[in-house]
């Protein structure tokens, strides 16, 4: 009898052992998945900025897989473009490289530009509907249902990170609904951040990676523990047109 | 002794009167086409793009708009300033800013990417926009002035017009700030971003909408034999000139600002001097808006013998017309052409057209849609003479000012 295991107490201790490891790991792991990702009821709230930043360093000039990735992605430019019908300087650009040149010292780089994610967004300002819009977690949008076709977010953005669609449009992305007579531009690849929070790569980031080059740091500015956040407290990040003082969710190191 | 100042609605139904509603009425219908044909098929058959995102069609809309604000100054003078001799001439001046304005509004809806939306525009209000408060301002601005024409021409409420003549006023002013303020308000852009651009908009206005209040009472007193004496039209040029002048001097001192900042100087080149892609600007600028838009009419205005002349008068308010159209592709076009600066003292390139001048060159249908605009304007003033009592059925010197005649 005194031989014998006393299973219920086992299954008892078992048991107790189980859910003090449930209720101490598990609120870990729930915080963790809340972090990284949302449910589609759940609304972007301001505890997240998104924002990135760019080593210029590791940013090789004739390299365009940024760009190319970004296409891929939205469905928009390359060379099986959409809008054949609108000429080059019609067509939409979400994401560009830019050329840099120091006339003075002949110092030459080179940088992706794309909407800048501004904190304070002159698009959002004179866009009349609030078609042009800033998330709670401060991804600059269009939203595509309101949007009249004005421009005026064009005349205002200081990056000409927006672009108008001038043709009709087939042939697009299943994640980017894109129409002619609307502005659009970088949404950050939003869709991505919604399905994957932190653990989001936008395409660009993910095509520069691919190419070895590695020169985009995505995550959450409020988050002091991101790789970004990280980064930026180590290196310093430089704002474009920082004189403009909209504090941008782009950063750059190295311009 | 001051005669009293009938206003009689237009008996004429001759050819004259409907050859000029075919007339507008077709540049009308092609100027809609030309709106169905850009909606339809999309921007890419205009001249604009990314970099100059506003074109032609704007060039004329914010001319109509602004001109609309100073088409009603003529009336202000009479209703808020008190002077009598002006207040024959008020009901037209009212009725030719409602006209300009919906014209104007017309073309800026028509050019929008998403015409469909206006009910969009007109329920969702960003009260930071200036755009949005000039949505209410417009459509304020139709009301008043629609309310100050009743008071004005119905004999039992023109007790009111005095008050609502003011309130015109006041509205109209701080309309063409909004307006001037759509370009003010650009933070980023080297031809913008500058306080002074409202109250150039308003003196503009006055210039602008008074030119064409001229030519319009010059031209519809005489299609409709009816007399129009040298006071009135002495007094009007006189005013004009004061008015030109007065866009000169915003013009040179928002120039001198910008020149005494080095950072503008890149800007004042390209727009002054045509250097760096700017040749096309510098032209349409020195030729069009100083030269032809403002001196040479400011000396035709003002000469002895030119400025006693209804020929001249006319043409000199036809340049400052010109001018006033050329001004606007200036500032518009000319400000979106020059490049952004996104590195100061940097060379950039990309193949988005950074650090170039942009390239634009209208297409017919903006021009139509522009020209269909401005008809749609004049066809709402003739029909408008022509059923209500708008115009004085005399303006000879002894009915509107029986002094000028005892000073001479």
């Amino acid at each position: 009898m005194s031989d014998q295991v006393n299973t219920s107490r086992r299954k008892f201790i078992g048991g107790a052992a189980g859910s003090v490891a449930v209720t101490t790991v598990a609120p870990g792991i729930l915080l963790q998945s809340v972090a990284h990702a949302r449910t589609p009821d759940q609304p972007a709230t301001s505890e997240n900025r998104w924002g990135m930043l760019i080593d210029t360093n590791k940013c090789s000039s004739g390299c365009d897989a940024c760009v190319k990735g970004c296409q891929d992605e939205h469905g928009w430019g390359g060379e099986d473009t959409n809008e054949k019908l609108s000429r080059e300087d019609q067509q939409a650009q979400w994401i560009r490289k830019v050329n840099i040149r120091d006339t003075k010292t002949g110092y030459a780089h080179s940088l992706p530009l794309m909407c800048q994610h501004c904190e304070n967004p002159p698009c959002v300002d004179v866009c009349p509907t609030k078609a042009s819009m800033k998330r709670a977690d401060g991804i600059v949008l269009v939203d595509r249902h309101a949007c009249i076709g004005c421009r005026y977010c064009m005349m205002a953005c200081p990056y000409k990170a927006r672009s108008f669609v001038h043709e009709s449009l087939l042939d697009q992305s299943a994640v980017q609904p894109r129409g002619k007579g609307c502005v659009e531009s970088c949404t950050l690849c939003a869709h991505r951040v919604d399905l994957q929070g932190a653990d989001a790569v936008p395409a660009c980031a993910e095509a520069c990676a691919a190419e070895g080059h590695d020169a985009f740091i995505f995550g959450d500015l409020n988050d002091p523990n991101s790789k970004l956040s990280q980064a930026l407290a180590k290196h310093g990040g430089t704002e474009i047109r920082a004189d403009l003082g909209l504090n941008l969710g782009v950063r750059y190191q190295g311009i | 002794m001051k005669k009293t100042v009938k206003f009689l609605e237009v008996e004429n139904n001759g050819f004259g009167f409907y050859g000029l509603l075919g007339a507008l009425g077709l540049i009308i219908a092609i100027g809609l086409g030309a709106a169905y044909h850009m909606e339809h098929s999309g921007h890419w058959v205009t001249g604009m793009n990314n970099q100059v995102v506003w074109g032609m069609p704007h060039v004329f809309a914010v001319f109509l708009i602004v001109a609309a604000s100073g088409a009603l100054n003529v009336a202000s003078i009479a209703s808020v300033f008190g002077k009598k001799f002006y207040k024959p001439l008020a009901p037209l001046s009212a009725l030719l800013a409602v006209c300009l304005l919906v014209g104007g509004l017309i073309v800026l809806v028509l050019d929008l990417g998403r015409p469909d939306r206006l009910i969009v525009a007109m329920t969702q209000y960003n009260f930071k926009s200036i755009f949005a408060w000039n949505i209410i301002l417009y459509n304020g601005f139709l009301a008043i002035v629609a309310v100050y024409i009743w008071t004005m021409l119905d004999a039992t409420k023109n007790s009111y017009s005095k008050y609502a003549g003011f309130f015109a006023f006041i509205w109209r002013l701080i309309l063409t700030t909004g307006t001037g303020s759509i370009f003010g308000f650009l933070v980023a852009r080297q031809a913008y971003d500058a306080a002074i651009m409202a109250p150039m908009f308003v003196v503009m206005s006055f210039s602008f909408g008074l030119a064409i209040y001229i030519l319009v009472l010059m031209a519809s007193m005489k299609w409709t034999d009816r007399p129009l004496g040298d006071a009135v039209i002495s007094r009007l040029k006189n005013l004009l000139g004061v008015f030109v002048a007065g866009v000169l001097y915003f013009l040179l001192a928002y120039h001198i600002t910008n020149l005494y900042a080095t950072e503008h100087h890149g800007y004042e080149a390209f727009l002054l001097l045509g250097q760096n892609g700017g040749a096309l600007y510098s032209k349409m600028f020195w030729i069009g808006q100083v030269l032809l838009g403002s001196l040479i009419p400011l000396g035709m205005l003002y000469h002895p013998t030119l400025g006693k002349s209804r020929a001249a008068i006319g043409w000199a308010c036809g340049l400052v017309i010109l001018g006033g159209l050329a001004a606007m592709y200036v500032i518009i076009i000319g400000g979106q052409a020059y490049p952004l600066v996104l590195f100061p003292g940097m060379e950039v390139s990309s193949s988005f057209f950074d650090g170039v001048v942009a390239e634009y060159t209208p297409t017919l249908p903006e021009f139509l849609l522009g020209l269909g605009g401005a008809s749609i304007a004049m066809i709402a003033v003739t029909i408008g003479v022509k059923v209500l009592r708008f115009l004085p059925v005399s303006l000879d010197d002894s009915t509107a000012d029986p002094h000028a005649k005892s000073d001479a």
